[in-house]
Formats: structure tokens, sequence, C-alpha cells
């Protein structure tokens, strides 16, 4: 994915001469090609969030397109009040992207998840969301978010992430993609998570289950068309995301639920415990002890429909 | 303007800045009080601004970092005529445009909402390098308290100006000595603040606050030749033109009575 980031900014940079790179002292070797070219649009801002969300903002007012770049906890809750402020009171165009976000860098430790991001950052006027589910996907929603007046949260993986599309989607800020079609069950899934929910799928498909699957990237706005028709067409709508199950998309979808009561289906949310992670290990093992695994989800999804017939 | 002429709006902001709290009911006089010169000689000295044009992409920027000051950016950009000056009776009034610290795009001229310190350097540094990268030359001056250089972004900001060579920018602290609850030397090894600034890279210099004619030799003072960014250490007194606010830090609280607006309007030879 951030290969996939790297590469579209180059592109963009190439056409739009507001666009303007700061770095939390991350991506070394990553935005070589971007600095050879644009050298006098990148800056790397040390390691010193704070003052470089408010340098971005300070930018922004003043006609530049900032996109703010470092590991995701640190572009996040590290300059939290910055964002909401400098960035979001003033509706600012500014694109923050956390990279390694989720359990990315699960063998780094707690400092180094995020599973409040999206939650966090869900919580300010003006600001959208966007978990990208796959490298052709950022590239989509890096255009979309400097499309867009005012501030954009990307999220991203960290590298080679299983791809999904064949090609670079179009993708519309607040409006999922379906990527399969089915009729028993609806899988939304954000972010990173999107290969593992066709995954998913594809083991409810074995068990005589059609799972339509939506790639949700925008958690904010929700795409709420899309939620009014999937609450009633089905009986069983499913969210997953690599992120808390408070506030983030599952949260969000729960809140619109609470809302527009009553509906058709129930809503089975996957996603991380309210706890910190305290074991060694990597993404992939992260993921297995949180059951954010095909076959874990699979089989929950299965005894749900089970009990709503 | 001459040097009386700046005086005299000094005084008669200072009488807006006591007058516009009484009637609010509204804190922060002293912390007022104590900016007012700097913000008199930076919009009539300093900026190169047409109130006119308050969106002019080539203006001078003012950001006043220390929002709690915001009766006296209020007065100064009505009196320097940015908006009519009844704009100011809608000061703390329900419905009103102007909220006790200065909100985002609430009247031409602010350019930058505040009252969180330790966010307006950052955005004014923002301001400068996006200035540079635009071939643009405006310069952006950005007022801070002595307790605000307190946060930790402020020297976020310093370090990175400094290493930037951004000469297109200048602080303005007004060190009156106080921040809300005592005294700032004493709170936070502040001092020796001037030395702070210098070893970060800047062009840190001491002036008296309230000399006005020290505060236009610095308003056209040009950048520094070196790229270093400016930092200007006020001295000032919080409270500054009224003699029973002076050095008070009740006032940073408190609201003046009908009866203290008339003295101080009397010692501001204002009748």
């Amino acid at each position: 994915m951030r290969n996939a980031f790297a590469s579209e900014l180059t592109a963009v940079a190439a056409e739009d001469s507001r666009v303007f790179l700061l770095s939390g002292d991350i991506g070394n070797r990553l935005f070589n090609e971007y600095k050879q070219r644009f050298g006098e649009r990148f800056m790397n801002c040390g390691v010193a969030e704070a003052g470089m969300m408010g340098v971005a903002a300070g930018m922004a007012l003043c006609g530049l397109h900032p996109i703010v770049y470092t590991i995701a906890p640190f572009t996040t809750l590290r300059c939290y009040e910055q964002i909401k402020l400098d960035v979001c009171y003033h509706n600012l165009s500014v694109v923050i992207v956390g990279v390694g976000a989720g359990l990315a860098y699960a063998s780094l430790g707690p400092t180094h998840h995020t599973f409040e991001d999206v939650a966090a950052l869900r919580l300010f006027p003006n600001m959208a969301v966007v978990c990208p589910g796959d490298a052709l996907e950022v590239r989509a929603a890096l255009r979309a978010a400097l499309r867009r007046s005012g501030p954009v949260y990307i999220r991203l993986g960290k590298k080679n992430e299983p791809r999904v599309h064949q090609a670079v989607p179009e993708l519309t800020i607040g409006r999922g993609i379906i990527l399969r079609e089915g009729t028993d069950v609806c899988i939304l899934a954000t972010g990173v998570i999107l290969p593992t929910a066709l995954a998913t799928a594809d083991l409810l498909a074995g068990k005589g289950v059609a799972a339509r699957v939506v790639s949700m990237h925008t958690v904010k706005p929700l795409d709420t068309t899309m939620l009014e028709d999937v609450f009633q067409s089905y009986k069983l709508v499913v969210s997953m995301e690599e992120h808390g199950l408070i506030g983030g998309l599952g949260g969000g979808v729960a809140e619109w639920l609470a809302d527009h009561a009553p509906q058709r289906a129930l809503l089975l949310r996957f996603g991380l415990p309210d706890e910190f992670f305290h074991l060694a290990g990597d993404q992939e093992y992260a993921r297995l002890h949180y059951g954010l695994v095909p076959d874990v989800m699979a089989a929950g999804i299965l005894k749900k429909l089970r009990e709503v017939g | 303007m001459k040097r009386e002429e700046l005086e005299l709006t000094a005084r008669r902001v200072r009488a807006r800045v006591i007058e516009m709290a009484h009637r609010a009911g509204t804190p922060h006089v002293g912390s007022s009080l104590s900016c007012v010169d700097i913000v008199v000689a930076a919009y009539w000295v300093g900026l190169h601004i047409d109130p006119l044009a308050p969106q002019d992409p080539d203006r001078d920027r003012f950001i006043l970092s220390k929002g709690h000051a915001a009766t006296t950016l209020y007065a100064v950009l009505a009196m320097r005529g940015f908006f009519p000056e009844d704009v100011l009776n809608e000061y703390a009034v329900n419905g009103g445009r102007l909220q006790e610290h200065p909100g985002a795009g609430c009247v031409p001229g602010v350019e930058a909402a505040t009252g969180s310190l330790g966010h307006g350097l950052p955005i004014g540094l923002g301001m400068a390098l996006a200035g540079r990268v635009q071939g643009r030359s405006y310069r952006v001056m950005v007022l801070m308290s002595d307790g605000e250089c307190e946060e930790g972004s402020v020297w976020e900001a310093a370090l990175l100006a400094g290493a930037r060579k951004t000469a297109t920018l200048t602080v303005l602290i007004d060190y009156n000595k106080w921040q809300a609850t005592g005294r700032s030397n004493e709170i936070m090894a502040l001092p020796p603040l001037v030395d702070k600034w210098r070893t970060f890279g800047w062009d840190a210099f001491e002036i008296d606050g309230h000399d006005m004619g020290a505060l236009m030799d610095v308003m056209r003072r040009p950048p520094d030749a070196g790229g270093r960014p400016r930092a200007v250490i006020c001295h000032t007194v919080k409270g500054k033109g009224v003699s029973f606010m002076e050095d008070d830090n009740n006032w940073h609280y408190r609201v003046p009575t009908a009866e203290e607006v008339g003295a101080a309007r009397r010692e501001l030879g204002l009748q």
C-alpha cells in the first residue's frame, strides 16, 4: 500500500503544483522519486508531529494542498488537537495519511498499533475517514481525497497486501464498492481486512451461503444509501475491520442502526476487542489471536445465520 | 503614522478593550492590555495589508496565538478598517460573530482561529513556508504569550523554523511575566528566554514592548540576511496603561465595573 501511495503521490504532484508532502521522519527511500522531482515540495518535519500538523494547516491556509505522512499512531493521536483545531475547525484541505495502521506493526507493540485512529478522527466535524482495501484503492483514494474540499484521513496498511481489484477502481468518498454479489449475507469490510473478507466469502460459498462483499472504504461519511438498502434486503449484515469495535466501521454502523431501527437485518461485528495486545508476534499471528481470519469469521457468520433463521 | 498618533491609537484600543470586557463580562483584560502596543505597531507599521483586500494572497499575515487577547485584535482590526467598529458590539453576545477567542473565519482579518495555546507558531511557520514555495515574499508575524512558551509545540516549530531558515517569520512574545495563576518565570524555567530562541537558530533580541519607537524599529527591520527567523522578546506589563490594573494578576480574570471603565478612560486621557 505504501509503495502504491508513493507512486500515485508522485503522479499527482506532477499534475498539481499545490501538492506538498510533509513527512514525520519516515519513508527514507520510499519517496526518493518524489523528492528527486519535487524536492521543493517535500519537507521532513522531524520527530515533531504536533508542529508538523500545524505547519500543514498554515500551508493549507495559504493555498497549498499538504499531505501529512507518518506512522498511523503518530499522525493521529500524537497531534490530535492540531487535527481538531488547526485542520478540522478551519475545514482545511489537508490529507492526513497513517501508514501501518491496525495490526500492521503488531510486532512493535501497542505504541505502534492503532485500534482507535478511525474512531478518534471520525469524531471531528468536516473530517472524512477513508480506509482503502488494497493498493489500487489507495491510488484512487489519494486522488479522491485531493479532489475533496476539506480534511481527509487515509488509513494505510504496510506493504505487499493481497490485491483485490484488477484495475484502479472508481472510488467516491462516502460510497461503498460492491465487489461480489450474494443474497444470503452482506459483508461490509473496511481497509486492510478486505482480502480476508473475500476469503471469508469463499469459505461461506463452500457451505452454500452466498455473501455480498462491499469495500466500505469510507467510514465517514458512511454510505447511508448502501446501509438503507442492505439492512432491508438482507437478514444479516456483517462489519469487518482491523480496528477496535468501539467507534470504527462497526461502531458507526451500529450508531446508524440505532437511529434507524427497526431494520430487517441484524448486525454482526468483527474487529479488535477493548484491550492492548501484549504478546510478541507478527500481524498474521495477531489477526489469528483475535479471530480476524476467514475460518473463524465464516463460522461466526454461519452461527448467526442459523440464529436469524 | 507618526509615533504620537500610534500612541494615541494604542490608548483608544486600550479603552475599547476595557469597555468590551465590561459590557460582555469577560476576563483576560490584563493579557489584552499588555500586548496592545505590539499589535498596534504591527497593524499600522509592520504589516503590508489592505483592509479592503483581506484575502490578497500576497498580504502579510498576523496570528494572535495568545487568542485570549481577542479583544485587542478585534479592536485593532476594526480601527484599522477591516470591518465597521459597531461589529465590536457583537463581542461575546449571544448569536454574535465575535467569540471570546478568535474564531475561524469570524470576521475579515482574523487569519487563524486560536485560543488553545501553542498552535499559532506552527501555523505561522506553515504560512511562511507556503510563501517560499509559491514564490511570494509576504511576512508572517505570530504574537505569543510568555506562558504559551511552555507548550511543546512551540519548540517543535522553533526547531523546524531554525533549520528551514524561514526569515519571513517573526515571533513577538508578550513577556508580561504572568500566566493565569502565577509568575511565569517561577512556574516554569522560562529564563533566559532570549537565549532559548537564539540557541534554536533564531535572530532573537529583547525590547521594551511598550516603547512605541522601539516597536516601530522592529516592525521596519528587514528580514535577517542570514535567513534566521526572528524572535522579539517584548518586555511588557500585564494590565499596562491603567494604574490599578498594572502588574496585578487579579486582572487575568476580573471584569471591570462601570466605575473602573470610567477611571481607566480618564487615565488614558480619553474623556
